[in-house]
């Protein structure tokens, strides 16, 4: 008996609303923000990432003042990614209530962004943020490249030294997406996930893909990571974050009832 | 009215406390003044004191000296209910491993010990470090800031240094994450955590309105 494995709801959110979509297209709306993030906290759910996924520069005022109200009646760790650039930004979404940034083209950019931002605000708020495609032929050994710009721009980099050298940076928490199986509700990419949790000490979390509450099970089980997150299968009412815990415990995994 | 000062001394996020307070005051339906502030004279006027903290001890206990909070730490500590938090209790006890060794405040036995990159469970299975996420803790003795708090309640918990006493006495909750380890310290009218009540959610808050509820006393 110990630590949790944690479930993770995520509110992707365009000026103000929750949407989700299929491979970042194909956007339906979900609701509030505040009133989903409430929900699921008391639902059970363990910490709550708050994705801006078009982070434009007119949009900022309403992304703050969201995080600021779901700080406010939510008493849960809140993640906040999307468009976090300077160690201002960062200043900014912790003072709105945020407990830790997600950090993504911004690391790939400039990965001394990372070193400076845990330095500055220590590793435990510092999650980087990686999109992956699996870029290797289906009969060669699986290898993972990384993408930026909401999985559009190619880098080049291979997902698993990036994320050696991101927690030799000073990142506390990987949250590690496949963009091959985001939206697709066809389960994780469990070999990508159980290649990036071995090779580092600090959490993973799995994200992409997740259709049903075995999906969940088998990230844990087959895929060793931390924590898990999913959107669409909360936000449209198909499970409660109660049912998925209670799935999960009955198949052996330790979670916060 | 009741006046809580929560000691800002530059580190990390204090809004959450500061708002997860506000709520528990809201809560129990009096008025409730919460300054997040670094001022000896408003911390002296306040009538309990949250000692909060996050990041490296190196730079927290810098700041801590640099703006006198050592001083005013002490002050409080000999007349009011104080609750530290997290690095806020690291900082309390002698010493700590992190950044190569960085002597602490002192004012409790104990040092600060890293987990170790190779840490395991009792199943030989390997343990990630920080140890990030919500974990049991089993109260070990009675006190008021458990009142209402079930025992073996979840908490959650985000840390790679842990502290170390020989004064089992102090212990009041304890986890486990390879072995058990302090989860939470009574002195007197000191109560320091490493678990973040502000952010665990029904077990966090009930601590917290105890804690608004508390003079001090045993």
């Amino acid at each position: 008996m110990g630590l949790a494995k944690r479930i993770i709801p995520c509110l992707d959110c365009d000026n103000g609303r929750v949407v989700k979509g299929v491979k970042f297209v194909d956007i339906r709306d979900a609701g509030d923000p505040v009133e989903i993030a409430k929900r699921y906290c008391d639902a059970g759910a363990d910490e709550i990432t708050f994705l801006d996924i078009t982070a434009s520069h007119e949009d900022r005022a309403t992304t703050i003042h969201t995080v600021e109200a779901i700080a406010g009646q939510v008493f849960i760790p809140l993640t906040v990614g999307g468009g976090i650039r300077t160690l201002d930004d960062i200043r900014t979404m912790l003072n709105a209530g945020a407990d830790k940034v997600a950090i993504n083209t911004a690391a790939v950019q400039n990965p001394e962004f990372v070193r400076q931002a845990a330095e500055r605000f220590g590793s435990q708020c510092i999650v980087v943020a990686v999109d992956t495609k699996q870029v290797s032929a289906l009969d060669a050994a699986p290898r993972w490249e990384i993408f930026t710009h909401g999985g559009r721009k190619a880098t080049g980099i291979d997902a698993i030294e990036w994320v050696k050298k991101m927690v030799a940076f000073g990142a506390g928490e990987i949250l590690l997406t496949s963009m091959d199986r985001d939206g697709t509700k066809t389960g994780f990419d469990l070999a990508l996930n159980k290649a990036v949790s071995s090779a580092v000490q600090v959490p993973i979390i799995a994200s992409g893909g997740v259709g049903n509450l075995q999906h969940l099970v088998e990230g844990v089980l087959e895929g060793e990571v931390d924590a898990v997150l999913a959107a669409s299968i909360f936000h449209f009412g198909e499970y409660s974050v109660q049912e998925a815990k209670e799935y999960m415990q009955a198949r052996g995994i330790e979670v916060r009832l | 009215m009741s006046k809580i000062a929560v000691i800002d001394y530059g580190m990390g996020n204090l809004h959450s406390v500061a708002k997860a307070v506000e709520y528990v005051g809201r809560e129990l339906g009096e008025v409730t003044e919460v300054m997040v502030t670094a001022d000896a004279e408003k911390i002296a006027q306040a009538d309990r004191v949250i000692f909060p903290g996050v990041g490296a001890i190196r730079d927290c206990m810098a700041e801590i000296l640099r703006l006198n909070v050592d001083e005013i730490v002490a002050d409080a500590m000999k007349s009011k209910p104080v609750l530290a938090i997290c690095v806020g209790m690291q900082a309390l006890m002698q010493r700590s491993e992190e950044n190569h060794g960085v002597n602490c405040l002192g004012f409790l036995n104990g040092d600060v010990r890293f987990f170790g990159d190779k840490l395991k469970d009792a199943g030989g299975a390997r343990l990630k470090v920080p140890h990030m996420g919500w974990n049991k803790v089993k109260q070990t003795q009675p006190h008021p800031l458990w009142r209402d708090v079930p025992d073996e309640s979840r908490f959650y918990f985000v840390h790679s240094y842990y502290v170390h006493t020989q004064s089992s006495q102090m212990i009041a909750g304890v986890t486990n994450y390879g072995a058990d380890i302090v989860a939470a310290l009574a002195d007197n009218n000191i109560f320091a955590v490493q678990f973040h009540p502000e952010k665990s959610q029904t077990a966090g808050l009930t601590l917290l309105r105890n804690f608004l509820q508390w003079d001090g006393a045993l």
